[in-house]
Parts: C-alpha cells; structure tokens; sequence
C-alpha cells in the first residue's frame, strides 16, 4: 500500500502525542497529581495511530480501560482528557469519571469501561445503530487479551456475525491479562484463532508496525462498510509498564522486557522515515515539540481548572432531578 | 375499550413503534412467537424484522447492546424473558446502563427500556418466579415501573419509552389476563405518581403488581368487619411518590406493607424505613410487613401456594395492628 508523506507524518505525530501524554501522565501520578487508578499503553502507540487513521469522526469506537491513546488518535480534546485525569470540572466528563471513564459520545467515543468484557455488547448496540440508521458508518471494538477471555464475548461475537452488523474487533494482545500472560490465561496461540468459530475472518499482525495495523484495519473497515460483517484483528504488543501505574510489573521476564523496548514503534517507524527520506531528523523533532507543547498546556490546563462544585455529586444521575 | 394487562402493554408498544421510527424491540422469541407469554403477538407482521428482532438467547448481549444503540440514539425496548434472567446480564444494567450519564458528565443520554416479568404461582420454581423488582432499585441511575392494572400498565410503558433514562418495567405472569377498561391512543401516566385504588381511613395498605389485587381482596373482606383499608399502588419504585405514601398513613395512622418477594431487603423494608423516619409521629401501631419466607420458591403446588403472601395473610397482618 502507498502511503502519502502526510499519512505517515500523521501516524508519527499521533504517536509521539500518545507518548508524550501517557509519559507525563506517569509522572504526574507518581508525584500524586493523579488520583485512582491509571493505565498506560506506553509502548503500544502504533495500534491507535494505525488503527484510527482507517475511520472518521461519525464512526463509533468501543474502548477499555487502556485507552488513552485510542482517545487522542480519534481527535479527542487533550486539554479535557489531562483535566479529566485530574478530577477537574473542566474535564470530558466533569471530573466524574476519571482515566477508566473517559467518553467523548460526540467524537463517537463510547467509553471507555471498568468492568473488561462489558464493551462487547455495547460496541455491537452501536453498530446495529449504525446498521439501522443506514448509515455508512462503522463501529471499533478495542479490547485486550485478558479481556477476551470474558463470557460476554461470546455472545456478541455471535450476534454481531450473525447480523453481519458493521463492526471490527480489534484485540490488542499487550502479552499480559495484568500479571498473567498469555501462555497462562489464553488457550490457543492466538486470540484471532476464534474467529472461524463465528464466521468470520481473523488476522494476528505486528502491532508494533504501524503500517501493518493500518493495512489490515483498512481492509476490516472496509469489510465492515460494504456490509459484509465484522472481522477479529489481532496485533501483538507490550505493555511497557505494570498493569496500572504504581506496579512495577515483576512477573515480566527482564529479557522479554529489554527485547520488546529494542522494538518501539515510534523508534521503527522514524528509522523508516529517515531511511526512505520522507523526512530529517528536524522534521521529527519538530514533531516531537509539537506532542510536547500540547502536553504542556493540557497539565496548565487541568492544574488551573478548577474542582468541581460539590453540588455536582447530585447531577447526572437522571435527567432530572427525581 | 375493554382490554387485557397483555393486550394494553401490546396496544402501548404499537402506539410508540407508530409513533418513533427510533423504537425497536429486541428479545428472546418476540417476533413470529409472539413472545413467552403473548405479549408482542402480531408486531412482528405489523411492523416487520426490523423493528421487532428476535435475538439468540444472549442475555449480556439483549441490554448490552440496547445501551449502545441508546447511547447513539435509538430508543430500544429490548426483553429479558423472565426477572430471574435479570441477574444473568446484571453487570450491563448496574454497572453500565445506570451509570454512563453519571460517568460520562451527562453527556450520554440513554433511553432504554428492559421489559421483564415477575411472579410464583405457575408452578415454575425457584428460577423462573421470583419477584426480584427490590435488587435493582438499589443502583442509582435506573428508573423501575411496576404497574398492576391494564391502564396502568399502558399509560406507564409510554412514558417509560419516552423517558431518556434506563427503565426496568415488571410485568407479572399473574396479571396478564386481567381486563379493564383502557384509554385507546396515545396515553401516558407520570413515572412517580402513585395511584389510591381503594379509599380508606383505618389503616394503608402499600402494595404493588399481583400483591395489589391480593390486597384489594383483602380490603373488601375486612371492609365487612369494620375495618376501613386504603389500598395505595405507588406504580413506580423509582421514582417513589413518597409524599403519596405519607399522607396517606398520615390519614390512617397505620401501615401495613404487602409483598411478593421474601421478606428481607425487600422493597418494602425501604418504604417502612422511610415512613420510620419521616413519618413515625404519624403511626398508631407498629409497622407490618408481608412476605414471602426467606426461601427459593418451591415446585410443588402445595408449597408454593404456602409460600406466596395470601389474601388471608394480609387479613390477618391487618387484624394484628388494632
């Protein structure tokens, strides 16, 4: 596939944005700036920015509790989200959310989801949605490996193949359900070895090459577009930090750990740059500026926000006040 | 015009699928079967496979997917066949559909209605009678509507289909032939009035669905013996008409409280604590709850029928306070 210079500027400054954000998120929460829990995909940023570049801003996307970066690929506000982090009433969700939480229904961003394997069937109501509608537009389901070992999988799977509803599976296969890996919790050598039992087709690609995940989204979401029904992507990852912040993740095998650092996504697909002469190491420093300055403003944002009004509390659990 | 409590809730859901093109229905055997007990008989003809879906027997999936779809803007009446399957897809309405306006910071509106159906006395066990209406009203975010009389229940599911929050509607298995004169058309009743089915000043009977009718019968012999009862139905849960109830024992000054389910932590432990609380002046006796044992519901028709509050347990508890 020929990619444009400004796809594959796209895909590096979305990675470097997703890096930038998660790598300060990291040390704002070890310097307790951060209530709660926090999970990071440092590591993992080729599958959003791959990923994302395949659909637009009408198309819906199912998220997990990893999600950071799938935000900021599908467009979503920086300045909201790092406020939203903090629990500040200017936050995507007031303040009432938090890292788990983070929704952007606007944007098309369904949520993400504390409880793993809730997203399945929620990722499948939006796609009948967009079935029903007769719309052209399609619906993302991200979720992980640990993730796909929940029951409700099953049922949306089923359904979604049965319906050939509009819908792509993406299964980002980090090497770990929190301390347990995949040897230990997956039955199979691959998650995307279920599809055939559902009908329909399963890929397991590099997740740390970024054009393989955009090839191979492509061609699921466009699938999904003719109304030929869902595919199960499968791209193979790691999670650079424990399963939240504030676990040091000991179960990793060092070896396993210093291997996977050698292959960051961001380090390959500037090497490729270099390499190819799409662009000067200037061209991606800049880039690298840019990810930071964004992020810079977004904590200014969120430190001078302000918290939200205790009357708050009381809002948003109905439409009314019952 | 005269119709059955079946017929009413039929003639309520073809007033909304007429109405709203964005009102579908999803459910186990809903279409050609006409649904478990006959309620959606002949919509599947009227208005054809894509307003009324059958699903694969996929409970997580049934409300999962309504609180996708709802979210992107349908308005799906999904079906969980019996109140004991509630419990199979409880993280979907507990922790997803309550809680998404909440999470999200209002910005997503979900206008979902879960019809299911309550009630022993079928000869139908312990997995397919029990009354479980309580479990739900615990989680903030959801609305539930019990109603026992065809006009009620009519005029409360339109209102619950129109309402832009998650709604949980009780039918029960022991109303469905009951008739009554009901409004044609468009026809609504505000979700958290409650309605005085029997005038009475010596002492309030709270009750709801099947335990209504049960009351009423109760009501009429003690009418005989001197003892005037006012039967109150508050209709729905959540919102409570808590005022409705308090003026009411504040006319009689006592309470007696009437339940299908097993007595602890039922519905009415809250309603006898709130009248403890704000009403305690008001009483002339101690409160009285009736309920079922704190056991399964057994099989044999002789057990069962020791179990299910009768007209005869609730003369009794009534007796008892004077």
């Amino acid at each position: 596939m020929e990619l444009s210079k400004e796809q594959l500027f796209d895909f590096y400054q979305t990675m470097v944005t997703c890096r930038a954000f998660e790598s300060r998120v990291s040390e704002l929460f070890a310097a307790g700036k951060i209530p709660g829990f926090v999970h990071l995909s440092l590591g993992q940023e080729a599958i959003a920015a791959g990923v994302f570049a395949c659909v637009g801003k009408d198309d819906k996307c199912g998220l997990h509790h990893r999600s950071h970066g799938e935000m900021i690929a599908k467009g979503g506000d920086i300045n909201k989200m790092m406020a939203e982090l903090f629990g500040k009433a200017t936050g995507t969700c007031k303040g009432k959310g938090g890292s788990m939480h983070l929704a952007d229904i606007d944007m098309g961003l369904l949520g993400a989801n504390g409880i793993l394997g809730a997203g399945f069937a929620i990722a499948a109501g939006a796609a009948f949605a967009c079935k029903y509608n007769e719309t052209n537009d399609i619906t993302l389901c991200l979720f992980g490996d640990g993730q796909s070992n929940r029951g409700p999988i099953h049922e949306s799977f089923n359904v979604a193949s049965l319906w050939k509803l509009p819908i792509v599976w993406i299964c980002e296969n980090n090497g770990f359900g929190l301390s347990n890996p995949v040897k230990g919790h997956l039955a199979t050598d691959n998650v995307s070895d279920r599809a055939s039992a559902y009908g329909m087709p399963g890929v397991t690609v590099d997740g740390n090459d970024v054009l393989a995940v955009y090839e191979t989204t492509q061609e699921a979401v466009n699938r999904a577009r003719r109304g030929d029904g869902p595919s199960l992507l499968e791209f193979k990852t790691w999670r650079w930090h424990g399963h939240f912040e504030g676990d040091p993740g000991n179960y990793k095998d060092p070896k396993d750990q210093d291997e996977w650092l050698k292959k960051d996504p961001i380090i390959r697909l500037a090497n490729m740059l270099i390499k190819q002469k799409y662009a000067t190491q200037e061209d991606l420093d800049k880039m690298k500026a840019i990810a930071e300055a964004k992020i810079d403003a977004a904590v200014k944002f969120a430190d001078e926000s302000p918290w939200p009004d205790v009357s708050e509390l009381y809002t948003d659990v109905y439409d009314r006040q019952l | 015009m005269q119709m059955t409590y079946a017929e009413a809730i039929r003639d309520g859901l073809r007033v909304e699928l007429k109405r709203d093109p964005k009102v579908y229905m999803a459910g186990e055997d809903i279409g050609p079967f006409g649904g478990c007990f006959g309620v959606t008989a002949g919509l599947f003809n009227e208005f054809g496979a894509k307003r009324i879906v059958d699903t694969p027997i996929s409970e997580n999936f049934i409300v999962g997917h309504a609180l996708g779809a709802a979210a992107c803007g349908l308005r799906p009446v999904v079906e969980v066949m019996f109140d004991d399957f509630l419990t199979v897809c409880f993280d979907e309405m507990a922790n997803q559909a309550a809680k998404v306006r909440y999470m999200f910071g209002g910005k997503a509106k979900v206008p979902m209605v879960c019809l299911t159906i309550n009630g022993a006395g079928v000869g139908a066990a312990a997995q397919h009678s029990q009354s479980l209406e309580a479990l739900l009203t615990h989680i903030p975010g959801l609305i539930t509507v019990i109603p026992s009389t065809p006009a009620d229940a009519k005029g409360l599911l339109i209102s619950a289909i129109r309402d832009d929050n998650p709604v949980l509607y009780y039918e029960h298995k022991q109303l469905l032939g009951v008739t009554e004169d009901v409004p044609e058309g468009d026809y609504t009743i505000p979700l958290g009035k409650a309605d005085i089915k029997r005038q009475g000043s010596d002492v309030t009977i709270v009750a709801w669905s099947w335990m209504v009718q049960k009351s009423l019968a109760a009501a009429e012999e003690l009418a005989k013996e001197g003892i005037s009862v006012e039967v109150l139905d508050p209709r729905t849960l959540v919102p409570l008409d808590k005022d409705a109830i308090l003026t009411s024992v504040g006319k009689t000054g006592r309470l007696a409280i009437v339940q299908e389910s097993c007595k602890t932590m039922g519905f009415g432990s809250e309603i006898a604590a709130i009248v403890a609380e704000e009403g305690l002046d008001l009483l002339n006796a101690p409160i009285v709850r009736v309920a079922a044992p704190n056991t399964p519901i057994p099989f044999s028709p002789v057990l069962e029928q020791a179990y299910i509050p009768s007209t005869e347990s609730i003369i009794a508890a009534v007796k008892s306070m004077f």
